[in-house]
């Protein structure tokens, strides 16, 4: 991106309220994370039954739950256990999917670039809860198993989408000229390709991180993800089941952290598509 | 009063003004040309007519058809209006029909839209638009999808479409600009013949002076939203008024100067190439086809020599060009540069090839958006020995200064340049190298006329000064015809006839090669600027 | 339209094969013995080896690989470890309440996406489609067994309009079946709706945008008809892609779901082979699920065919 192109697209981000709202949220959460690495506001590995499954109060803001531990705490370092899972589930996708994507496109029509793409639709065939079953009926659950699950789920996500990327630049007149000047397929995929598809891929990775959270959630809530006394949101809402007629504050809260997670990363993904995709930016105009 | 009355008509789409008191004026049964080139204005005059504008658009002045105020209509009356009492014909025949539907009901649908016919008398309405637009249901049955016909067959369906309903006016937005020259010519007699006919008004849109040439009876030469100049179509090719408009002129006959001197020895020899593809198998347990792209083609390009190859799209010129730059390797035959292989056991030979430089069409696709022109133009060096530092920036700057631009221009991004810009940017990417051979692939025919002479005469003065050999691969014959010493006329994989450029427009010997010259539109002999 | 279609036909037992084969040797490499597993770890050795030959645990794991796949084939799907009966009619119990509760999902999902896109897509940039849009947002942030403790917090605890869980079974009747599924079958369609919908939308907004709904507008047609008339069709491809994908999220989410419904479907009995180290019923219960999933797709890909004459060409 240019100098130019730059600048106008800082001021479009500022003008653009999904990423504004959306970058707010997930810096508020991410934050949360990062914070509870030096302060947290109870120890969440300390039970306290005097006060157990108490409303929110002065002392305990969102309230306890049935160990009498505080809830807010739990959230903030729950969040480190999902933004974990789903960066490095993102990170696995990336990592794998992207070079095989980048691959299959220099290949184009090929036997490698079939084997590719089926195998990916193979991969498709297994919903990461399935892998995830799968990992956990062999070593048992635990966060790790979670990441794992997400990440083999990611990679034909970006595989895809570098694929489809990288074969509309294939057909432009630079890459043509680029292999005039006698440049390898591998040379042009990181030279020329890569660059130009890594709006798509920026845009792809917060809407797989945002579906990473969810999917962790989700795992932890039936037990196949991270353990006790890990604490996460996932398995505070499995928790809070048992409780929910009398105490819907133990559910209310952590559900709400996924929400508003999820909601963050999702409009901040739509607002950076509006400012990477000129093709959208035009018809806004 | 004529059919057509436009007074006065100014439009503006989110406050920028797109057209400035725009008047013209159409009868019934006439042909009005409307020339300009991109960003003059003219297809929004037209979409303005049909009502059909972006959001924000805000019209003024006024639009009539045969006494109907068309600003004033309604929506609803303009639902009313279009199809029935106007027709538009659009530029891209391959993408302008729903490729869901089969043709047969695209064109019904028109009928059914405006009159209350039954399904079977909409279909019958339909055949017979088919039959007067040149595609007889006998030969292609109304069943048929769009992707089953070519791009000139498409456009007869759009044009059957249109003037189904007889309309009094018919719009045609560059309608032959996609289009092969022997197509374009189809279209265009047939379109005439259809005004003939009806007795409808036809407004052309068209970038080409020469296409209305001999079809308008009035031409307006349309710049920047206004109409520069306008009247019959004689008077206005005797003598125009405006200085833009004879510009214009200029630039369509332009012919760069040029002093050739080429040499006996041969630079570029190809000797009986042949290029296949397979094809997928049609049926389950068919025989998978095969295409012979390029049919043992043999040719010599001397040295200092501008050499022509001319063909239209899917003749094998692309394959060939593609085997010369060694991207594809050819099955048989050779590809000799300076008497040296491009390809040596199954392997691109970098030392030829480093040899040749190409130039692409489209100046907007031909460079990565994310690097700076210092950046782009050297890609060619990856072929070439290491180049010190220093004399890297010496070669930029040298190839910026040599295609008119700055060395300054180097630290920019290509977005900040202009189309023409873009050009003289790959012109000079193509230079850095030093090379002895330019493969000039389509390099202006995505260009305006004005910029066009301007490249064209660029072209000219490097090959004089660099020594500079061309081969110049094109569908256009006119540019052909001004830029180069010698033609080659390519059809179905073959080349049909080679000579003197001078003597192969003037004295053409095969049948395809007189056809093609036929179709070419032509400005009038007596033409003066 | 043969060549397409038998060439998908081909792709889906080629990938049925593979998926079989991933999933055996994922769950065979794993370590336990399942034989110990069942006896419990007092076993004498002699009963040990014999119940292993008489699971077919002492043959080659090639052997037993075919074993397993020709079972399969013959709706033999073996026998479960723990509760020694036929996992094919344990399987068949539970898809009962799964298939049902995977479908209704899907129908209330396609239900509610359809018109809620095509109505924002019509009124692009309107308040109506701004607020529909930041619903959907939140439909597609909201994870669905929240969703469904909230459901079952308001409509079964407080208005007791529904049960909190439990299933009254096939025998009660259909009302009674809705009943027990309706609140999980709305907590599994409501994220899937907001996203089919906001994928319907933005299909709908591409291809209002090509150049055919021009040609269309210029023979007379209003926005509208050309919408109905020529978008819509175009718009289906991707959205029909999307439909596919969701069918094996909803069989998958269905598995959590039926944990906070306590749904006696295949989620339930998996969870319970997993801790129970039921190995063949988890890899039943896998296959079947994948092999779902993959005929999903190719019955998306023949839709496909259906819709697109340039794939029938073929």
């Amino acid at each position: 991106m240019s100098l130019a192109e730059e600048t106008s697209a800082t001021s479009m981000a500022l003008k653009n309220r999904n990423l504004l709202l959306g970058g707010a949220l997930t810096l508020v959460f991410l934050g949360a994370a990062l914070i509870s690495f030096l302060w947290v506001p109870y120890d969440v590995t300390q039970m306290d039954i005097a006060n157990k499954i108490k409303g929110p109060s002065a002392a305990h803001w969102l309230g306890t739950d049935h160990y009498g531990r505080d809830i807010l705490a739990m959230i903030m370092v729950g969040a480190r256990t999902s933004i974990a899972v789903a960066v490095v589930a993102v990170g696995i996708g990336m990592l794998v999917g992207v070079p095989l994507g980048l691959w299959a496109a220099a290949r184009r029509g090929s036997l490698l670039d079939e084997v590719i793409m089926r195998g990916n639709d193979l991969v498709f065939a297994f919903p990461s809860l399935v892998i995830a079953v799968m990992i956990t009926a062999a070593f048992g659950p635990s966060a790790t198993n979670a990441i794992i699950a997400i990440g083999i789920f990611n990679i034909p996500v970006f595989a895809r989408i570098t694929r489809s990327g990288a074969l509309t630049l294939w057909s432009r007149d630079f890459i043509l000229a680029a292999r005039v000047a006698g440049k390898g397929a591998a040379r042009i995929s990181f030279e020329h390709i890569l660059p130009n598809v890594l709006n798509l891929l920026i845009v792809q990775g917060t809407i797989q991180f945002s579906l990473g959270i969810l999917a962790e959630a989700g795992l932890s809530y039936v037990g196949l993800g991270a353990q006790p006394p890990t604490p996460s949101w996932g398995r505070m809402l499995a928790d809070s089941q048992t409780f929910i007629s009398f105490a819907p504050h133990m559910a209310l809260f952590p559900g709400l952290a996924i929400l508003l997670t999820v909601l963050g990363l999702n409009l901040m993904g739509d607002g950076l598509r509006d400012i990477f995709d000129p093709k959208l930016r035009r018809g806004r105009t | 009063m004529s059919l057509l009355q436009i007074r006065n008509l100014s439009l503006s789409i989110h406050g920028a003004e797109i057209l400035h008191e725009v008047s013209l004026s159409l009868e019934a049964g006439e042909i009005l040309g409307v020339i300009g080139e991109s960003g003059s204005g003219k297809s929004m005059t037209a979409f303005t007519t049909m009502q059909l504008l972006p959001d924000g658009a805000a019209p003024r002045g006024e639009v009539r058809l045969d006494g109907v105020d068309i600003l004033g209509c309604t929506e609803r009356e303009m639902c009313a209006i279009r199809g029935r009492d106007i027709g538009m014909v659009f530029q891209e025949p391959m993408t302008a029909l729903n490729p869901l539907k089969t043709i047969g009901d695209q064109v019904a649908e028109t009928v059914l839209l405006h009159e209350k016919v039954s399904r079977a008398e909409a279909q019958e309405r339909a055949a017979e638009a088919l039959t007067r637009a040149e595609l007889p249901p006998e030969k292609f049955p109304m069943s048929r999808y769009p992707h089953e016909l070519s791009g000139g067959q498409r456009q007869r369906v759009v044009i059957a479409m249109a003037i189904a309903l007889r309309p009094k006016l018919l719009i045609a937005d560059e309608p032959t600009t996609a289009l092969d020259v022997t197509t374009q010519a189809q279209i265009l007699t047939l379109l005439k013949t259809l005004v003939k006919q009806d007795g409808m008004a036809m407004m052309m849109i068209t970038h080409d002076l020469a296409v209305v040439a001999d079809m308008a009876d009035h031409i307006a030469i349309m710049q920047k939203g206004r109409v520069v100049e306008t009247g019959p179509t004689e008077q206005i090719f005797r003598q125009m008024q405006h200085p833009y408009s004879r510009a214009l002129l200029a630039a369509s006959t332009h012919a760069p100067e040029r002093d050739p001197k080429p040499q006996d020895s041969p630079l570029l020899e190809v000797r009986k190439a042949r290029r296949t593809y397979t094809l997928p198998a049609k049926t389950l347990f068919g025989e998978r086809r095969q295409i012979e792209a390029v049919k043992g083609v043999s040719f010599t390009l001397k040295r200092g020599e501008s050499l022509g190859l001319v063909g239209e799209s899917g003749c094998g010129k692309s394959t060939l060009t593609r085997a010369i730059l060694g991207l594809e390797e050819v099955q048989s035959g050779e590809i000799l540069l300076d008497g040296e292989p491009v390809f040596t056991g199954h392997r691109p030979n970098d030392a030829v090839r480093r040899k040749m430089q190409v130039v692409f069409q489209d100046p907007y696709g031909s460079f990565n958006p994310r690097h700076k022109v210092a950046r782009l133009v050297v890609e060619p060096f990856h072929l070439t020995p290491e180049v010190p530092r220093a004399e890297r920036e010496a070669r930029i700057a040298e190839a910026l200064t040599a295609v008119g631009l700055t060395p300054a221009d180097a630290h920019k991004y290509i977005h900040e340049f202009s189309g023409g810009q873009r050009q003289r940017i790959a012109i000079a990417r193509a230079l850095i190298t030093r090379p002895e051979l330019i493969l000039l692939d389509e390099a202006v025919s995505a260009l305006d006329v004005q910029v066009r002479a301007q490249i064209l005469d660029l072209l000219a003065d490097l090959s004089e000064r660099y020594g500079l050999s061309y081969l110049f691969i094109s569908h256009d014959l006119s540019v052909v015809r001004t830029i180069t010493d010698r033609v080659m006329v390519m059809k179905s994989g073959e080349i049909v006839e080679e000579g003197p450029t001078s003597r192969v427009f003037d004295a053409p010997e095969h049948p395809y090669t007189r056809a093609l010259i036929a179709a070419a539109p032509r400005l009038p002999e007596d033409a003066a600027a | 339209m043969l060549r397409y279609t038998l060439t998908r036909f081909l792709s889906l037992c080629l990938s049925l094969a593979v998926a079989s084969v991933v999933i055996f040797f994922a769950i065979e490499v794993l370590p336990g013995d399942p034989a110990s597993i069942m006896l419990g770890v007092n076993a004498q050795p002699d009963t040990l080896a014999a119940l292993r030959a008489e699971l077919g645990l002492d043959q080659p794991m090639v052997a037993r690989y075919l074993a397993w796949v020709t079972g399969l084939l013959q709706g033999d799907f073996g026998i479960s470890y723990t509760y020694r009966t036929p996992v094919a009619q344990m399987i068949v119990d539970r898809l009962a309440v799964s298939l049902p509760l995977a479908l209704y999902a899907l129908g209330l999902t396609v239900v509610i996406a359809f018109p809620v896109g095509i109505w924002a897509a019509s009124r692009r940039g309107s308040v109506g489609d701004v607020s529909i849009m930041g619903l959907t947002q939140l439909g597609v942030a909201i994870p669905n067994f929240w969703f469904a403790m909230l459901m079952v917090l308001v409509f079964a605890i407080n208005l007791q309009w529904f049960s909190a869980g439990g299933f009254a079974g096939w025998d009660a009747g259909l009302f009674a079946v809705l009943k027990s599924l309706t609140l999980p079958a709305v907590a599994l369609a409501l994220p899937q709706a907001s996203i089919l919908a906001r994928v319907m939308r933005s299909a709908l907004l591409d291809t209002l945008s090509e150049d055919f709904i021009r040609t269309a507008r210029a023979k007379g047609l209003s926005r509208r008809q050309a919408l109905w008339r020529h978008a819509l069709r175009n718009a289906l491809i991707p959205v029909l892609t999307i439909i596919g994908m969701q069918f094996s999220f909803l069989l998958a989410g269905g598995i959590i779901i039926e944990n906070v419904f306590y749904l006696p479907g295949l989620g339930r009995l998996i969870f319970q082979a997993i801790s129970a180290r039921d190995l063949v019923v988890v890899e039943s219960v896998v296959m079947l699920l994948v092999f779902a999933v993959i005929l999903v797709n190719f019955l998306v890909e023949l839709a496909y065919a259906a819709v697109d004459p340039r794939l029938r060409a073929r």
